[in-house]
């Protein structure tokens, strides 16, 4: 009996090795995502006769979400849809960028990856409202799309769609072009020359081997735009004008200044409901079996 | 129970437990009322020996250090040895209330001393009990040079909890380099000029004054259907795209910069701005008046030196240098004659000084009970921030 003890003490020891290794990461998610979730969950469901003064009950509120979707379905339609245009536009420019840095830079590489990620040095705030400044009705750009008519006299950028998608692209591209670098730069050089060995063209080369090598890059990379872009409101709110709020204007409005907890909860967990659905529908589409 | 085995039961068993424990969770977070009692949601007053003030305010509302000239704050703290650190971090009421409700609603403290909110802002805290009583000996020059047009409105009909900082009207702002000259509100929410270059304030008794006031209506007194049809003019004005943005007070880099070319606008902002080109004038539907109230919020552990402050201010020398700088309505009785001294052209300046009609042709904003107020407020806020 004593040498069995011997033997299982070690085994579950090392059975037990593994928890130990999640504890930090599990108290994390509950601390910073099980808790919030919940609190979410339950402000979604508030009546809402209460107030930010006299308090808000938990009461199992369900037409929240009705009212909520119903008043502010135009906000969520608009926020999928710059938040998806955006996404297309950093897939376009990132990808291109993304190529080049892994296969053209040569010894620029690095100066160049650093050039990805140097605006992440200066505040996210303080970048955006230097948009502002560049895309104000008296700016130079503005100018200089009067002077050549691509705008009219009374035209501007600022406080317009334009801006607001525009200022979208500008902040989440990084997030675009790293996940893409990261899985183009894992391809084997060699596919691509055998590709041309047996007469590929160029395009060819492209579509059949890099392009599919480099889609968990290309899945990973429109997630991380997709998702912090739909729920963003700084670029609304900076750079777009009142027919431009997107949903995290709408819910940042009702938390804070209306203080109507009940309907921002409520939207909240719409938002998060249909990123997730989206996501899950795309992921099931896109396969993620090479997801890094 | 045959196809029922143990580990489908057990993970049944499990599924419902789990609910049933989420379920429980979800009632946790209930928010509690946020009333308090400022008789005993109090702190030890450190004023003698810790001398320091923490007060927020408005921008742009307070002179300022320049070559030779000492502003009034300087010199207070020279009189009285008081550090005063001076935020001017209050853009906007609500936005304002949602920073310290937390803190206030739950009595803990907010870390400041002193703050300046609207009258109705400061009623509606007052009345839930985070202010606390100014001691009125240790603030003698307030109630005995108060203006007697602010002397005693309904919600502190002695003047027992709050001071007015400044008192302003709002009317309109408009750059005369860049557009031809207005004279309504009515052209500011039409005009094709200015269409997409104009802002509004998301202060909404302001705001919604004045679309009371297009409809010929009076904000003192209106009817649900008044307010509808006002509502329904703001939300026109803003999916024609005639509204750029609603602003708390940074509508003036707007201004500034050109992105705007008329916009809704308090008083002593754009004579503070030194640019000649911008100009206010009080629209043809009438003015808008307002007052900004110091309180002490519950908590404060310097209310001793709030109130040195408060009684400082309201010395008509000191209020004349002070409305001299922010060409804000000066709430302090015999500051007109003391302006003689600090800058003789601004003695007769209607903006320091309304006449009696000037005042009889302003406005204020009938008195919300809270619940028409959330409905309002939340009307407003679904047109202008959502």
């Amino acid at each position: 009996m004593a040498t069995l003890d011997d033997v299982a003490a070690p085994k579950a020891k090392r059975k037990l090795t593994g928890y130990w290794l999640i504890l930090p990461g599990a108290l994390w998610l509950a601390v910073f995502f099980v808790i919030p979730f919940y609190s979410l969950i339950s402000t979604s469901l508030f009546d809402p006769k209460g107030s930010v003064l006299t308090g808000y009950d938990m009461t199992w509120h369900f037409s929240n979400y009705v009212d909520a979707i119903d008043q502010y379905k135009g906000q969520i339609w608009r926020s999928l849809w710059y938040a998806g245009v955006a996404t297309a536009l950093c897939l376009v420019i990132g990808y291109v960028l993304a190529y080049a840095i892994a296969f053209k830079a040569g010894r620029w590489k690095n100066l160049m990856l650093v050039l990805v990620i140097a605006p992440f040095f200066t505040s996210f705030l303080l970048r955006t409202l230097s948009w502002k400044l560049i895309l104000a009705d008296d700016g130079f750009v503005v100018d200089a799309l009067q002077t050549v008519h691509l705008l009219g006299d009374d035209g501007r950028l600022l406080a317009t769609p334009f801006a607001v998608i525009a200022g979208l692209t500008y902040n989440f591209l990084p997030f675009m072009v790293l996940p893409l670098y990261a899985s183009l730069e894992k391809i084997d050089i060699r596919l691509i020359e055998a590709s041309s060995d047996l007469y590929a063209s160029p395009l060819r080369g492209f579509l059949k081997v890099t392009l599919p090598l480099s889609m968990p890059g290309v899945v990973a990379g429109t997630l991380l735009t997709f998702i912090p872009a739909a729920g963003d409101y700084v670029n609304a709110q900076l750079l777009g004008s009142p027919n431009t709020r997107m949903v995290g204007n709408t819910i940042q409005s009702l938390f804070t200044t209306q203080g109507d907890y009940a309907a921002a909860g409520a939207l909240s967990v719409t938002l998060m409901i249909i990123i997730v659905g989206a996501v899950l529908m795309y992921v099931r589409t896109a396969g993620t079996e090479d997801l890094v | 129970m045959a196809g029922l085995d143990r580990r489908t039961v057990l993970k049944g068993v499990g599924g419902v437990a789990a609910l049933g424990a989420s379920a429980g969770m979800l009632t946790l977070f209930d928010t509690p009322d946020r009333e308090q009692d400022p008789t005993t949601c109090v702190a030890d007053d450190v004023s003698d020996t810790d001398k320091r003030l923490v007060y927020s305010n408005w921008p742009e509302y307070i002179d300022e250090d320049d070559g030779d000239y000492v502003s009034t704050k300087t010199q207070f703290e020279r009189d009285t040895g008081i550090k005063v650190a001076y935020t001017a971090d209050v853009n906007d009421n609500n936005e304002f209330f949602a920073k310290v409700s937390n803190q206030l609603g739950s009595c803990s403290s907010s870390k400041r001393d002193l703050f300046s909110l609207t009258d109705w802002m400061a009623a509606r805290m007052i009345q839930v009990g985070w202010i606390q009583k100014l001691d009125a000996a240790n603030v003698p020059n307030l109630h005995a040079n108060i203006i007697d047009s602010l002397k005693a409105p309904e919600w502190d009909p002695k003047r027992e909890y709050s001071a007015p900082w400044q008192s302003g009207l709002t009317g309109i702002a408009y750059n005369k380099s860049k557009v031809g000259e207005i004279k309504s509100f009515k052209e500011l929410l039409t005009r094709k000029d200015l269409k997409g270059r104009i802002s509004l304030l998301t202060e909404m008794r302001d705001t919604m004054g004045f679309l009371l006031m297009v409809n010929g209506g009076d904000p003192e007194k209106f009817s649900d259907d008044e307010w509808q049809n006002a509502i329904d003019l703001l939300k026109k004005a803003r999916s024609d795209g005639q509204v750029r943005s609603f602003t708390g007070n940074e509508y003036v880099q707007d201004l500034a910069s050109g992105n705007v070319v008329a916009c809704e606008a308090w008083s002593g902002d754009i004579a503070n701005a030194g640019d000649d080109n911008l100009v206010w004038i009080p629209p043809e539907e009438g003015i808008m008046i307002w007052a900004d109230n110091m309180i002490v919020p519950n908590l404060a552990t310097h209310q001793g030196n709030a109130e040195k402050w408060i009684d400082y201010y309201y010395q008509p020398e000191v209020a004349a240098k002070l409305a001299d700088y922010n060409s804000y309505i000066c709430p302090v009785k015999g500051a007109q004659e003391a302006m003689e001294k600090v800058n003789p052209d601004n003695v007769e300046n209607e903006l320091i000084f309304p006449t009696e009609k000037t005042l009889s042709e302003t406005h204020r904003f009938m008195a919300l009970d809270e619940s028409t107020m959330r409905t309002y407020e939340g009307d407003f806020a679904d047109v202008t921030s959502s």
